[in-house]
């Protein structure tokens, strides 16, 4: 007899066959990590059944398998290639192989070339990623399947990997968009990620199996696939169990194995010695109570309701995963409060909470409220709240409340970390996780459930581990292969949990707050948000500092109490919070509809509550909702935007050239279009970005890792080709115009080789004459050179001289072009100080110009009344800086010069767009923090990349907003003291 | 007032009382580099801490996004600055700078940052460059020291090649390695007896190696063949690839390293391509063109030492590697690894080590265009390449490499022990050839 096991990420399957070649048992169960025990108990099983059978050949395979198979000396064989084994032998003629594991995704080409492809180590997990979606909707994986059965539509949500498309979703949930059309949107997503991360040019066409658990649970997520092929794809009957019929049909080449050694080999093996590992998180039961005792002196008191008769302040804090509200009384004490799981929907719980508080306790009037937190727009729309306020400063309000002296505050909450540096009772500084390390406390409890286990049970575990496992501190889908490596080295859960516990804060000290010592945080510390209710987490968190902070017993309500505090502090006159009356007549009714007001065509969802009273979400202008505004009058991009769809098509004798808008084109478009244009070609570019050009050129893409601007190139080419267009310019540019600004004049590797990538790997190019020669920018002479060789090549007639003049014309025109921009730079400048307006550089690269790669960024900021100025357009006006970093790069030598100049401007700000994957900004932002800090002002950095949540964005933005117009108050207010 | 931080020279007085250390990358090339520096008055010091206290200060001292080589490298200085193992005071550091547009040219920068934030900023930084970019007046690399580093690279990569192709085979285990150490010592001694530098002298040591190493007894199978390839730290280092080579031998496979010796060629050439697509300066291509010539000859030595011998696969001259790159990516590229890291891909293929690893850390933006870029080029062009991109960085787990490595390694060896398998991987076209007959 074959014995297969496959012990996955998730799942242990096993088959057994007879003599025949047929399938006598096959068994499919979670093993949650329990990997030894769990094959053991299985093996048992075997043996009962088959009593006669005490020798078998036996072969393991599978991601958590390999330790297994090496510390018992059973033959292991690696899963795909199991797979490969299994699908020649039962399958007829297969053409492509797609299975999806708990984590890993495969695509498997066996005709015309055999190929076979696995996600890379960033793509994430696939199972465990519609696990972790279901969780955070609080239904099970069949609700899930049965919602998608019924959708009206499918929402884009980021299909790189599973915390950006989780970012994705919240927002979603918050808005109230159908639990169907999430699920299915979700399915749609894996699909994306499969065919987009995988399949990499390669057409999935024939006949194409489906395999792996996701694929055989979810009718729906099959469908998707189908549809979105076009095809229809089989999933054969053992599709969970072909690793399993690849391992045992790879086990017959070995001889045959006693079961009941592997048994006793199992249970004596010590899983492999782990060299990685941390100190325990506490070393005797003494110091965990002591640690208690010390911690639980900090609260806040709760007083009876029922004997209160003065007016009460209701705060909220409408979470990402969670719904905290509470009622205080004039003198600052807690009435009631509510923390809850709010799946997906928080209005009905608020709408309960308040209705049971008011029956309750008719004596106590609510004399106002306020708002905080991603779902604050709902909510303050569905119950007529007073304020709202963005989080950094509900947060701040309630930890002043409780130490007036503290110096630096920490949150973290389901979704994100917030923290922020108090300097002499003012908002110093502000730290918030980018949308890559997001997923702190929904990872631990996504985790726990993974494994088996309630959030707080896990985290009691965690207390008494011997030996935590270090599990770095990058994004979640790291610590995921990491524990599958714990698990593979015999980790217990308890070491599991505290290691990721520790996870957890080295993320936030080392990624999010960027701290390098424990000093840099100050004296007196508050931590807050309901992750820091896990033990492990807050004492990781002391440990790692070497200080002892202070978690108020309301850790996880201090937003809501902050919003409370705010509201009593703010609200003179009347509340205009809903009644009681209003309460129990509630309707809540969502329906989505496509915005169309503009050409980003966003879904929206619309709320609707009883009477008049409307929520639109989804949107990323404020268009929808208060109609057509008026067009913001100072916004640099727009100029920018504007000026260069002015460079239009001329006809000319040597016909059409195209020219993707991608990467530095968005700079030197003016100069390629006047060459062209005075060469007699028409110069066709590609329009801005949008959604669809990127989804239409996803396929090509060989690295998915790269930043989103290079990957947007894909779809801009496509889109020429489509036009038929019969040349393509798209020049190899390692030199960059020479500003002198720096120690030299560099393009990034991305930018300077992109079309390298795109000759590889866009196969179409091949049918046209693709130019992609390398041309030296930093010359005249170079251009001229440069471009004669490139073009001769192709066209015979063209001669130096007039590409000489070309070139002159177009150098002429580049200058004037950025003079423009320059001329509306100073223009802003002086406006901003006239008018005193605030103005923020959105300083990035010129490709943030385009608006699928700043969703919006820009305009959301005109929205919020400041005026938006880019880095380019007032570089020219500052000094060359001394850096302490090499700078090389022409676009980054700007970045250094702007921040030293408006570092001293009293009413502008600088916020740098950073591209996910940006690996030279991992050296540029450090340095423009430097040199704006030195000069007292606040660095702020948002993270983009192919998410469309602006949510945190927003949060990001208010903040600094809010932070600024403190200190201009208390400025004030000192002035009016002296 | 100058925002600039001071740099600490080494001067002098330093060069006698302070111990410089220099973090590993190959382990045989940079044992002879510490010999020669000693030979010459520098206390050099080669790092060899591991473990997680390196890992851990390159995350606290680094941006997290920055290459993992960087993380690594600084995390392994301020790891030893921490240990107690030298007197601080009396310590100074050295690392390579190379220029150019990738961000590895910002290491030093980002290594004095670091120091800067940990306390350690008297500590002097030596760049060891080929541009001059900065001058310490205690530390001189003369002619002499010069050319016997070039024999040291030399050396390096040939010992490297033998020990690869001995040490699958050898009968007696250990017994390559053992030899390797061995020759590290003596090739230190010759330095310092004066006979081991100058063509003359490459030429007649490098015979020797050749001859001991071809003396080891061995039982030569039919073993997978595997070349790696890649970000040039990541590559070579143990620290860094999570010792990618030992995995491979105990996965039973004769490995290939392409020479570091490319990559210092690859590096002067760059001056001759730049001149041919954008001009400029005649002098400096024309000494770049004499320096590779003079460095093609050694290179030429130690091959021609390997192929007297028999017995062993020799890596074409570097020119050749250039030429072969045509068609694959352009040679403009030169960031990072550039052009070269496909022409060594190339190059493996024809010298019959079909099997690749690229290893480079995850989100090195080089290799997003010649590695994962301009993979499907070389496939078109080499059906039979097995090629697998493997990422590296502080949290990528040892698991997912390794499992995907051993995918590779399963199409490999399939290829190898039945090619009849080989034959029905391609039935598609054995069906219309049954169908035309």
């Amino acid at each position: 007899m074959k014995i297969g096991i496959d012990v996955g990420s998730t799942t242990l399957k096993c088959v057994v066959l007879d003599e025949n070649d047929n399938m006598i048992f096959h068994s499919y169960e979670r093993h949650f990590s329990q990997i030894n025990e769990k094959t053991i108990a299985l093996l048992e099983q075997l043996k009962n059944e088959f009593p006669n059978m005490n020798k078998a050949s036996v072969a393991i395979s599978g991601s958590a398998g390999m330790g297994l198979a090496q510390r018992i000396g059973i033959p292991f064989v690696q899963e795909v290639y199991a797979t490969r084994l299994a699908v020649m032998k039962e399958i007829d003629n297969p053409d492509v192989v797609i299975e999806l594991g708990g984590e890993d995704a495969k695509i498997l080409f066996l005709s015309n070339g055999m190929e076979v492809r696995m996600n890379g180590s960033c793509a994430g997990g696939t199972g465990a990623f519609i696990d972790q979606m279901a969780t955070l909707m609080g239904i099970t994986l069949t609700q899930m399947n049965d919602l998608a059965k019924s959708y009206n539509k499918i929402y884009t949500i980021a299909s790189r990997c599973g915390v950006f498309a989780k970012s994705d979703i919240q927002p979603l949930l918050n808005q109230g968009a159908s639990k169907n059309d999430i699920s299915c949107s979700i399915f749609q997503a894996v699909v994306n990620q499969t065919i987009g991360g995988l399949a990499q040019g390669r057409p999935i066409k024939g006949k194409v199996v489906y395999l792996g658990g996701p694929l055989t649970f979810f009718s729906e997520l099959r469908r998707r696939f189908d549809e979105t092929l076009k095809l229809r794809g089989i999933c054969p009957e053992n599709s969970l169990y072909f690793v399993a019929l690849g391992a045992a049909a790879y086990s017959a080449k070995n001889s045959d194995i006693i079961i009941d050694e592997v048994i006793s080999k199992i249970k004596n093996s010590q899983a492999g010695v782990r060299s990685k590992g941390t100190k325990r998180l506490f070393s005797s039961e003494e110091e965990y109570n002591e640690f208690k005792i010390r911690h639980d002196k900090n609260s806040v008191t709760y007083i009876d309701p029922t004997t209160y008769y003065k007016g009460a302040y209701l705060g909220i804090d409408a979470g990402s995963t969670t719904i905290k509200a509470c009622l205080i009384s004039e003198d600052e004490n807690i009435l009631d409060s509510i923390y809850m799981q709010n799946e997906g929907n928080p209005v009905p719980i608020l709408r309960q909470f308040l209705i049971d508080f008011m029956t309750k306790y008719p004596q106590i009037k609510i004399k106002g409220s306020a708002v905080t937190g991603y779902g604050e727009e709902l909510i303050k729309n569905a119950f007529s709240i007073d304020i709202g306020i963005v989080e950094t400063i509900a947060h701040f309000t309630a930890a002043k409340k409780y130490r007036p002296d503290v110096d630096f505050i920490i949150d973290i909450g389901g979704q994100d970390i917030k923290c922020f540096k108090i300097k002499d009772g003012l908002i110093d500084n502000i730290f918030l996780n980018e949308a890559c390390s997001s997923g702190c406390g929904s990872f631990l409890q996504t985790f726990a459930q993974a494994l088996g286990y309630d959030i707080a049970d896990f985290a009691r575990l965690g207390i008494y581990s011997q030996n935590p496992v270090d599990l770095g501190s990058r994004c979640t889908v790291f610590m995921n292969s990491l524990v599958k490596q714990a698990q593979k080295d015999g980790a217990t859960i308890a070491d599991i949990s505290a290691g990721l516990s520790i996870s957890v804060i080295k993320n936030a000290l080392y990624k999010v707050i960027r701290a390098s010592d424990a000093s840099d945080l100050g004296e007196n510390i508050v931590v807050q948000g309901g992750t820091f209710y896990n033990d492990s987490v807050l004492k990781a968190f002391e440990d790692e500092l070497g200080k002892k902070v202070i978690r108020p017993n309301i850790a996880g309500l201090m937003g809501a109490y902050g919003a409370g505090l705010y509201a009593k502090h703010n609200i003179k006159g009347n509340t205009t919070t809903i009644g009681l009356e209003g309460l129990l007549n509630f309707e809540h009714k969502v329906r989505s509809v496509i915005c169309g007001l503009c050409e980003n065509n966003c879904t929206l969802t619309i709320n609707t509550f009883g009477d008049s009273r409307k929520f639109i979400g989804g949107n990323r202008c404020e268009r929808p909702i208060k109609g057509k505004i008026k067009e913001t009058k100072y916004n640099i991009y727009d100029e920018k935007r504007a000026l260069l769809e002015s460079y239009k098509p001329i006809p000319g004798k040597r016909g059409k050239i195209g020219i993707p808008l991608a990467l530095n084109n968005y700079e030197l478009l003016p100069f390629w279009h006047t060459v062209f244009t005075m060469l007699g070609f028409e110069v066709i570019r590609s329009p801005f970005s949008n959604r669809e050009m990127y989804t239409n050129g996803q396929h090509t893409i060989p690295s998915d890792t790269v930043c989103f601007p290079a990957k947007l190139v894909h779809g801009h080419i496509e889109y020429l080709l489509n036009e038929g267009i019969e040349v393509i310019f798209y020049p190899c540019l390692t030199y960059n115009f020479n500003e002198k600004k720096g120690d030299n004049h560099f393009n990034c590797p991305v930018v300077a080789y992109y079309p390298e990538v795109i000759n590889a790997n866009v196969e179409r190019t091949k049918d046209i004459i693709f130019i992609n020669d390398y041309i030296g920018l930093h010359t005249k002479s170079t251009i001229v050179n440069g471009l004669f060789k490139a073009l001769k090549k192709h066209f015979l007639d063209i001669d130096i001289k007039e590409i000489r003049f070309a070139v002159e014309c177009g150098m002429r025109e580049y200058k004037l072009y950025q003079g423009k921009i320059r001329n509306k730079g100073e223009e802003f400048l002086a406006l901003s100080k006239e008018l005193n307006k605030k103005a923020i550089v959105l300083a990035g690269r010129p490709y943030h110009l385009d608006p699928e790669v700043n969703h919006g960024i820009d305009k959301l900021l005109t929205e919020l009344g400041v005026i938006v100025i880019s880095e380019d357009s007032i570089a020219h006006l500052g000094k060359r800086v001394e850096t302490n970093v090499l700078n090389q790069w022409t676009y980054h030598s700007r970045l250094y010069t702007t921040a030293n100049l408006i570092a001293d401007y009293e009413n502008v700000e600088l916020i740098q767009l950073v591209s996910f994957g940006c690996g030279l900004d991992a050296i540029t932002s450090d340095e423009v923090k430097e040199i704006l800090e030195e000069k007292g002002k606040i660095y702020t950095q948002i993270k983009i990349d192919e998410i469309t949540n602006l949510g945190a964005v927003k949060i990001r933005v208010r903040s600094l907003l809010a932070a600024l117009e403190q200190r201009e108050k208390e400025g004030e207010q000192v002035e009016q003291k002296i | 007032m100058s925002r600039k931080y001071d740099r600490i020279e080494f001067t002098k007085e330093m060069k006698n009382e302070y111990t410089i250390l220099c973090p590993d990358m190959a382990p045989i090339h940079f044992g002879i580099l510490e010999k020669i520096f000693r030979l010459h008055g520098y206390n050099l010091v080669v790092l060899k801490n591991e473990g997680s206290s390196v890992v851990d200060e390159g995350l606290r001292m680094v941006h997290n996004d920055t290459c993992y080589p960087a993380l690594l490298v600084i995390g392994q200085m301020l790891d030893a600055l921490n240990s107690g193992n030298y007197d601080t005071d009396k310590v100074a550091l050295m690392i390579t700078q190379t220029g150019g547009g990738c961000r590895a040219s910002n290491y030093i920068y980002l290594l004095r940052k670091a120091l800067k934030k940990s306390g350690y900023e008297n500590v002097p930084v030596i760049s060891l460059n080929a541009g001059g970019l900065e001058k310490n007046s205690g530390f001189k690399i003369t002619y002499k020291m010069l050319m016997q580093l070039v024999a040291a690279v030399a050396y390096g990569d040939l010992l490297m090649l033998l020990n690869n192709q001995v040490k699958p085979y050898e009968i007696n285990k250990g017994q390559s390695q053992e030899l390797v150490n061995t020759w590290i010592d003596e090739i230190g001694n010759r330095f310092e007896k004066n006979d081991a530098w100058g063509l003359k002298n490459i030429q007649n040591v490098s015979k020797e190696i050749a001859q001991s190493f071809s003396k080891i007894p061995v039982n030569r199978t039919n073993k997978v063949k595997v070349g790696i390839v890649g970000e040039i730290y990541v590559k070579f280092s143990s620290l860094g690839n999570n010792r990618l080579e030992e995995f491979l031998h105990e996965e039973d496979c004769e490995i290939m390293v392409p020479s570091l010796m490319g990559f210092l060629m690859y590096c002067v050439e760059n001056g001759v391509i730049d001149y041919s697509l954008y001009g400029g300066s005649w002098l400096k291509s024309k000494t770049m063109s004499f320096i590779n010539g003079y460095l093609s000859k050694v290179e030429e030595a130690t091959s021609e030492a390997v192929r007297s011998v028999g017995n062993f696969v020799v890596p074409s001259p570097f020119m050749h590697t250039k030429e072969i790159v045509d068609g694959i990516v352009g040679l403009g590229c030169k960031m990072g690894e550039g052009w070269l890291l496909p022409a060594e891909m190339v190059e493996l293929i024809n010298l019959g080590y079909e099997n690749i690893v690229v290893a480079q850390p995850f989100g090195c933006l080089p290799n997003h265009i010649v590695g994962k870029g301009v993979i499907s080029n070389i496939k078109k062009k080499y059906p039979n390449a097995n090629i697998v991109p493997i990422d590296y960085d502080p949290s990528a787990t040892k698991v997912n490499q390794e499992n995907r490595i051993k995918l590779m390694l399963s199409v490999a060896k399939e290829k190898i022990n039945e090619p009849e398998i080989k034959e029905s991987m391609n039935f598609e076209k054995s069906k219309e050839l049954i169908l035309q007959k």
